[in-house]
C-alpha cells in the first residue's frame, strides 16, 4: 500500500514545479498555470492527510471539505485572471507581464 | 512500497505539469495543465475520496481547462512559440528555487514518521461532506457563493465593450 509520505512527496514536486513556473515565466497564461499547479499541491495535501490521519472520529471529512471550497475558490479566480488576461490582450496586443508597464504603480 | 497504478499517476501528474510550463505551443501547455488535474483527480480515487475526485474533473476538467483553452485561442500568437526561452540565468535560477523548495519538503517530510501511516483509515463519505457544509460549514458556504457572485460580475465587468453609440 502507499503511504501518505508517498502523497506528500508529490504534493511538493507539483508545488517545487508551480514555484519554478512563477519565477522563470513571463507570459500571463503559464503564470496561471503555475498557481493552478500550486493549488493543486495544496489540495492534494488536504485530502492525503484528511484521509490517514482523520482529526477525531473516523468520519472526519473536514479536510475534504476544505478542498470543496478551494476548488470553487480556484474555478473564480480562474475566471477574474482569464478576464484580466484578454482585457491586456485587447489594450497591448500581448499578455507578457513585463511589457505591461501601464500597469506599473 | 508504493504500488504500480499509484506511482503511473504520479508520473501523469508530474510529467504533464512540467509539460504545461515547459511545452513550446501554449495550447499544448493548457493541455497539459489539463492531464495534470487528471492525474490529481486519480490520486483522489487512490485515496478513496471519490466525490471529492469526481468535483475536481467536473469543476477543473470540465470547466476550468475548458475556459483556458478558448482563452488560449482568444489571445494565442504565432511569436511566442518561436521566441527564445528567456535568459538561461532566470531560467537556472528558477530551476534551482523550484528544487530547493521540493528538496526541502522533501527531507522535512522523510524526518518524520508519516511513512508509517500505510492505510486509509478514513470512511467518510458524501454524507458526511454533505452534512458538515450544510451545518457547520454552512458560513463558508454562504461567503463562498458571495464570493463567486462577485467574481463573476467582476469578469463580465472587465471584458465589457463600450460601443461608439452606447457611450454617452
Amino acid at each position: 500500500m502507499n503511504s501518505l509520505s508517498d502523497f506528500v512527496i508529490v504534493s511538493a514536486m507539483l508545488f517545487g514545479i508551480g514555484i519554478y513556473g512563477l519565477v522563470t515565466k513571463r507570459n500571463a497564461l503559464r503564470l496561471l498555470f503555475a498557481v493552478e499547479l500550486m493549488i493543486n499541491a495544496a489540495n492534494l495535501n488536504f485530502v492525503a492527510f484528511n484521509q490517514y490521519l482523520p482529526y477525531g472520529s473516523a468520519t472526519n471529512a473536514a479536510g475534504q471539505t476544505f478542498v470543496l471550497f478551494s476548488i470553487a475558490i480556484a474555478a473564480a479566480e480562474a475566471a477574474v485572471i482569464l478576464a484580466i488576461v484578454v482585457v491586456a490582450y485587447r489594450l497591448h496586443q500581448d499578455v507578457d507581464v513585463s511589457e505591461l508597464k501601464s500597469m506599473e504603480g | 512500497m508504493a504500488d504500480l497504478v499509484f506511482l503511473g499517476m504520479a508520473v501523469l501528474t508530474v510529467g504533464s505539469a512540467i509539460v504545461a510550463l515547459e511545452s513550446k505551443e501554449i495550447i499544448y501547455g493548457a493541455i497539459g495543465l489539463a492531464g495534470s488535474l487528471l492525474g490529481v483527480a486519480m490520486l483522489f480515487f487512490l485515496l478513496d475520496a471519490p466525490y471529492v475526485a469526481v468535483f475536481q474533473i467536473a469543476v477543473y476538467i470540465g470547466a476550468v481547462a475548458v475556459l483556458i483553452l478558448f482563452t488560449v485561442m482568444l489571445v494565442r500568437q504565432e511569436k511566442w512559440a518561436k521566441e527564445a526561452p528567456g535568459k538561461s540565468l532566470t531560467r537556472l535560477a528558477g530551476a534551482l528555487t523550484g528544487l530547493a523548495v521540493f528538496v526541502a519538503l522533501a527531507f522535512a517530510v522523510l524526518a518524520t514518521n508519516l511513512s508509517q501511516f500505510t492505510q486509509v483509515v478514513n470512511t467518510a463519505t458524501f454524507v458526511n461532506i454533505g452534512d458538515l457544509i450544510s451545518t457547520g460549514d454552512s458560513p463558508i458556504l454562504l461567503v463562498l457563493a458571495l464570493v463567486l457572485a462577485a467574481s463573476v460580475v467582476g469578469a463580465l465587468t472587465l471584458s465589457r465593450v463600450d460601443r461608439e453609440d452606447d457611450a454617452r
